[in-house]
């Protein structure tokens, strides 16, 4: 029989029980016929256990109230952090002539999540609506793709409403970047090829359950809303009226996931 | 944030335990596990695929490098705060603390490099690929730092350290 000759690495890895069982038995073999390098590889055995032991009481001291991670996750939640107040800053210098409504959205004592998500919805459905070449990079053909990328990316599972009964028909999606992170993006069409976005992503701590709110930003202008902590948002170049009832049907879905 | 929880909270006790080997003050310890969890809480949505203790570790080890850094004029060869001292005990119990602390001031007296890479394998059971992560070194490197760890300890055990070698204070670089 060849074996493959035993190295440095499998030693350390039969101390730390990290080989295949039969490369483990190979080494073990090898230790019987080498009593030198088993003493040492004893010896590192040993050392394994014996700080594995000292340091083991440290990992069982009750947790002081400063490591305490909801408490954590909470302060954070309420104290705007500098980054925050950095992204409101750059916002109102970048928004211009809509000045007047992003400052009420950046401005308010506890920033919404809902106005957020609206804005990204917005952005995304200003980029790509009117792209008459890649408006969505993967089609609804390959839709099985689709959720499954954005389910791994936003590390729930997506479902991609189904609009046809309003209307619309889904053209695809894409990935979007947020301030928040990924967010997933549909894009529907209707007969006469008018076109809306519905994006979705994790709130992050602002607005885990919120209710549908109206939401507009110029002439685009739609619905946000957010369930279990995972946010909606619809958007389209129609009046509120008529988006009301797809919004509806979406967040009628989205909770039968 | 209650996947968070959920994953990042029973890995608490584990991080304490790194930080409080790789830096050996209790308070230091805690405050870098603290920074650790505010930064976890705010990078969560950022981070990327994988395993979430990797990812942790990694937070807290550049901490702790950061920190190191910082405070370079440090003694070195302080040994870890293991227990509670004023807790006494039978005398069964008292002679294995004092060999506990005796292996602990052992290990301090490794170079930094080797002892983050000993406690990330042999204590906190991470995998060679997610300590050289943890580290942004090769694998390669991980595995000749832990068979240095490893020999450099078994002669401190066995007391036949040359103790004027390499890992005294760096300061005084002679001839």
């Amino acid at each position: 029989m060849n074996h493959r000759p035993i190295t440095e690495d499998d030693l350390h890895a039969y101390v730390d029980r990290v080989l295949e069982p039969e490369r483990q038995a190979e080494v073990a073999a090898y230790l019987g016929d080498h009593p030198d390098v088993a003493k040492r590889v004893t010896a590192f055995a040993d050392q394994r256990d014996l700080l594995r032991a000292a340091l083991a009481p440290i990992a069982e001291e009750p947790l002081p109230p400063k490591l305490n991670l909801a408490r954590i996750i909470e302060n954070r939640a309420r104290r705007p952090s500098v980054a925050r107040w950095a992204m409101a800053a750059m916002l109102l210098l970048s928004i211009g002539g809509l000045g007047g409504w992003a400052v009420r959205g950046a401005w308010q004592p506890s920033p919404s999540g809902l106005v957020a998500l609206a804005q990204e919805a917005t952005a995304s459905y200003k980029v790509y609506a009117p792209d008459r070449i890649r408006p969505v990079e993967v089609r609804a053909s390959d839709s099985g793709q689709l959720v499954q990328w954005v389910s791994d990316r936003l590390r729930r599972p997506v479902k991609v409403p189904d609009l046809t009964t309003s209307g619309y028909r889904l053209m695809g999606g894409r990935l979007v970047a947020t301030e928040h992170g990924p967010a997933a993006m549909f894009m529907y069409d209707d007969d006469h090829g008018s076109r809306i976005v519905v994006l979705t992503r994790p709130m992050s701590s602002a607005d885990q359950n919120a209710p549908m709110t109206p939401q507009s930003q110029g002439d685009v202008g739609g619905f946000a809303w957010a369930d279990d902590g995972v946010g909606y948002s619809l958007v389209g170049h129609a009046a509120p009226e008529f988006l009301r009832p797809i919004a509806n049907e979406v967040r009628k879905q989205a909770r039968t996931i | 944030m209650k996947d968070m929880l959920l994953q990042v909270e029973p890995l608490i006790p584990a991080l304490r335990r790194y930080a409080r080997a790789l830096v050996r003050n209790r308070a230091n310890a805690d405050d870098l596990v603290q920074d650790c969890l505010e930064r976890a809480v705010s990078r969560w949505y950022q981070r990327r695929d994988g395993d979430v203790r990797a990812w942790l570790f990694t937070i807290l080890h550049n901490l702790a490098v950061n920190q190191f850094r910082q405070s370079s004029a440090r003694g070195r060869h302080v040994p870890i705060d293991a227990t509670n001292e004023d807790n006494f005990g039978e005398a069964a119990v008292q002679e294995q603390r004092l060999m506990y602390k005796d292996v602990l001031s052992k290990l301090a007296r490794l170079p930094e490099d080797q002892r983050a890479v000993l406690l990330l394998v042999a204590v906190e059971d991470l995998s060679y690929a997610d300590t050289a992560k943890v580290l942004n070194i090769p694998v390669g490197t991980v595995m000749s730092r832990l068979s240095r760890a490893r020999e450099r300890l078994q002669q401190e055990i066995e007391g036949t350290v040359d103790n004027t070698a390499s890992n005294v204070v760096p300061i005084r670089s002679e001839k």
